[in-house]
């Protein structure tokens, strides 16, 4: 089985900065990666690099996703190569309703894929279809995007989005910070039942919480920049109950 | 880097779409302007003794004013009057009878605006939503659906056949919202305007149809100084739309209309611009200067205007339609998006002047400068004395493209009753790169984002638009905003 995605000695920053120090990530179709580390440690500048936001320059190293180089493409090429980032904090845009925003997004995808653009009535009964799927109101689908949304419905709109544009690889950046215990149940599920052998998933989170519900294949944990520590889910629990700093010292020590 | 300065590059390249010209033969005047100009013009459009009076009296009038070049948020330097022509005309072909012995030459041109004559031709007798008159350079060419829309009384033609056909109605009502007196550029176009559209709606009738009429500066080193008039009659009501397109040339040409609309009691008229002028270059050679005087009046009671405009085109745009709300119970409204990229310059909004009881106005002005352009809104809201329980809502947006642009705003409220309500809102903010890279990020490459991002920031205006003018506008304001993110 060839990788969906694998990142080798990757280095990365800003101009005054480095943050990424020789990262090395191999993860396979159907898998769900959780990356755990303490703050400042570089996770969601690797999920930003990933995504190929330009503020982030990367310096050494290697990403091929599906055997094609990633770093070449464009975000949007990213995008509609199946790379989904459900973002730590959804931006809003005033005025442009969430249906109209996926229609344009799921029609780019399609066209990218050599399909003309998705029929009116095909295209709201997937709507209705993948709502449920986090329980997301009608409504919310025609107001603006993420504009006046509450902390957990953005969270959920990323996960409809995802649902909706059907990505291949799914990076989810803090998807659990905020959210309450139903809210952190809704996004879990959402995320389950689009879990499929083909699709892998990297989950960045800060607490084992959601990978109660997320349950992993492997755990990393990332410091300094670097994947110091690598397991199976027992590694999440252990963390939550060792708290970070023997890591630091096993990793300052070594 | 280098690339996306290519793709930059290639986008301003392509920016202007209706930049041709078309060899059409012309019929026209000398450069200058002098009495015998405003003469010349009356003559060869046949006009009664008395409008070349009122010509006269208004070139007289302009002779005594001075130029507008210090209030407005705008610089160029002096037009040079005598430069100009003021006369261009396609010329006629030896008596010509039907559609189909008109200048092929001026077809083509029509096909290229998408008005595609031919095809409304066709249309006469089916189903169809729009009637178009056509104005090129100085005169108007061609109106559709004349005859269905005079089955219901209404008039829609040429100014000149108005002046011909209907001289009492052009008679009472010419100048009666816009004095030739008024302004600079209005006592100009009062002297010299050699065309446009006229209106009338009669008593209780609503018009089935949308009225259109398209502007075309076609020749070199000519002026368009056209005249649109529109009448409301009692109950009636009107939507009029208005779109207009100029070749790519170096020199600046100028366009100085005059809109005039009467409302009358429990009339309506709804008036829609998109306006592309040819906006001059990325270095800003070029380009129309667009003064415009646009002017309504509701005269009785329940009368109601609204004014939309998409302005996107044009190097200076100086215009401000306004309403006056005089019969009790009336209404005005103005909802603008204003777009200047490049070196483009605008200073536009609106004036509400409230004098009955209990009129209402609303004002939404969404200005977007992107390049190195200048965006002002400029507006007046004024609640004379005995304007009892007068409402008025304002709302100016400005959004910024980059850092070397300028949004301004320029509000004045002059309250003369007490009873009167005035609010105003305002904001300016800045098209954010994480919006931009959202979208990205969910496959939509930048400049479909920014169309995006810029048509939901204008969306309460464009939802004011008739649907195939919102699609036209919404395309517009993408071309207009193509390479402004780098």
């Amino acid at each position: 089985m060839s990788n969906m995605l694998t990142i080798e000695n990757l280095h990365a920053g800003v101009p005054e900065k480095k943050i990424i120090k020789g990262l090395s990530l191999t993860v396979k179709p159907g898998e769900v990666h959780a990356i755990m580390g303490p703050n400042g440690s570089g996770k969601s500048t690797l999920s930003s690099v990933l995504a190929g936001k330009e503020d982030f320059e990367v310096t050494a190293g290697t990403v091929l996703y599906e055997g094609k180089d990633l770093l070449e493409m464009s975000p949007e090429e990213r995008a509609r190569e199946g790379v989904f980032l459900a973002f730590q904090y959804p931006v809003e845009i005033p005025g442009v309703s969430n249906v109209n925003f996926l229609k344009t997004a799921l029609n780019e995808i399609r066209e990218h894929k050599g399909l003309g653009p998705i029929d009116a009535a095909e295209f709201l009964k997937l709507i209705k279809e993948k709502q449920s799927l986090v329980e997301l109101q009608g409504s919310l689908a025609n107001r603006s995007v993420n504009e006046g949304f509450s902390g957990g419905e953005k969270k959920r709109n990323e996960i409809f989005q995802m649902a909706v544009l059907e990505p291949r690889l799914c990076i989810l950046d803090e998807t659990d910070s905020g959210l309450d215990i139903d809210a952190l149940r809704i996004v879990a599920n959402g995320v389950n039942k689009l879990r499929s052998k083909d699709r892998s998933f990297i989950v960045i989170t800060h607490y084992q919480r959601l990978l109660d519900y997320i349950v992993p294949d492997v755990v990393h944990v990332l410091y300094d920049g670097k994947i110091v520590k690598s397991g199976t889910k027992d590694l999440a629990l252990e963390l939550e109950a060792k708290g970070y700093d023997w890591i630091k010292k096993e990793f300052v020590e070594a | 880097m280098a690339k996306s300065d290519q793709i930059l590059d290639e986008h301003i390249a392509s920016e202007y779409k209706y930049g041709w010209f078309d060899p059409i033969e012309m019929d026209t005047a000398p450069k200058g302007l002098s009495e015998d100009i405003v003469r010349f013009i009356s003559a060869k459009k046949n006009e009664p003794a008395w409008l070349l009076e009122w010509r006269l009296k208004a070139y007289r009038h302009w002779l005594t004013m001075e130029e507008p070049r210090h209030w407005a948020h705008i610089s160029y330097p002096p037009v040079n009057f005598q430069d100009i022509i003021y006369y261009a005309a396609p010329k006629k072909k030896e008596g010509v009878k039907s559609f189909d012995e008109v200048d092929p030459e001026l077809l083509k041109t029509f096909e290229k605006l998408g008005i595609s004559l031919e095809e409304q031709k066709r249309l006469v007798g089916m189903e169809s939503n729009i009637a178009v008159d056509a104005v090129i350079d100085s005169v108007s060419v061609k109106t559709t659906f004349k005859e269905t829309l005079a089955e219901k009384g209404i008039i829609f033609c040429s100014f000149s056949e108005a002046v011909h056909e209907h001289p009492e109605l052009v008679k009472k009502y010419l100048g009666s919202v816009v004095p030739h007196t008024d302004n600079f550029y209005a006592a100009l176009n009062s002297a010299v305007f050699s065309d446009g559209s006229f209106c009338y709606i009669p008593k209780g009738v609503r018009c089935p149809m949308e009225l259109s009429t398209y502007f075309r500066i076609n020749s070199a080193g000519t002026g368009q100084f056209e005249r649109t008039l529109i009448i409301a009659d009692e109950g009636s009501y009107v939507s009029y739309l208005e779109g207009c397109t100029a070749p790519q040339r170096d020199e600046n040409q100028l366009h100085a209309a005059v809109v005039e609309i009467v409302a009358h009691k429990n009339g309506e008229v709804k008036y829609s611009t998109v306006q592309n002028w040819y906006p001059g270059d990325k270095d800003g050679k070029g380009g129309v200067y667009n003064f415009v005087t646009k002017r309504g009046i509701c005269l009785e009671e329940n009368a109601k205007i609204s004014w939309t405009q998409v302005e996107t085109g044009s190097a200076i745009t100086w215009k401000y339609p306004s309403v006056i709300l005089k019969g009790d119970n009336s209404v005005g409204e103005f909802y603008s998006v204003a777009v200047t990229n490049n070196m483009q310059q605008a200073d536009t909004g609106t004036k509400m002047i409230h004098i009955g009881k209990n009129t209402r106005s609303t004002i939404v002005s969404k200005g977007i400068s992107a390049g190195k352009s200048n965006n002002s809104y400029r507006g007046l809201v004024r609640i004379s004395r005995g304007a009892k329980n007068a409402r008025n809502f304002s709302q100016c947006d400005s959004l910024l493209m980059g850092d070397k642009c300028g949004a301004h705003t320029f509000p004045y409220i002059e309250i003369k009753d007490k009873s009167g309500i005035v609010e105003h809102e305002a904001t300016t903010s800045k098209i954010g790169e994480d919006q931009i890279f959202y979208c990205n990020q969910r496959g939509i490459e930048t400049e479909k984002a920014v169309a995006l991002i810029v048509n939901g920031y204008c969306k309460e205006v464009l939802n004011q638009l008739p649907m195939e003018f919102a699609v036209e506008a919404r395309k517009l304001l993408a071309v207009s905003l193509e390479g402004s993110v780098g």
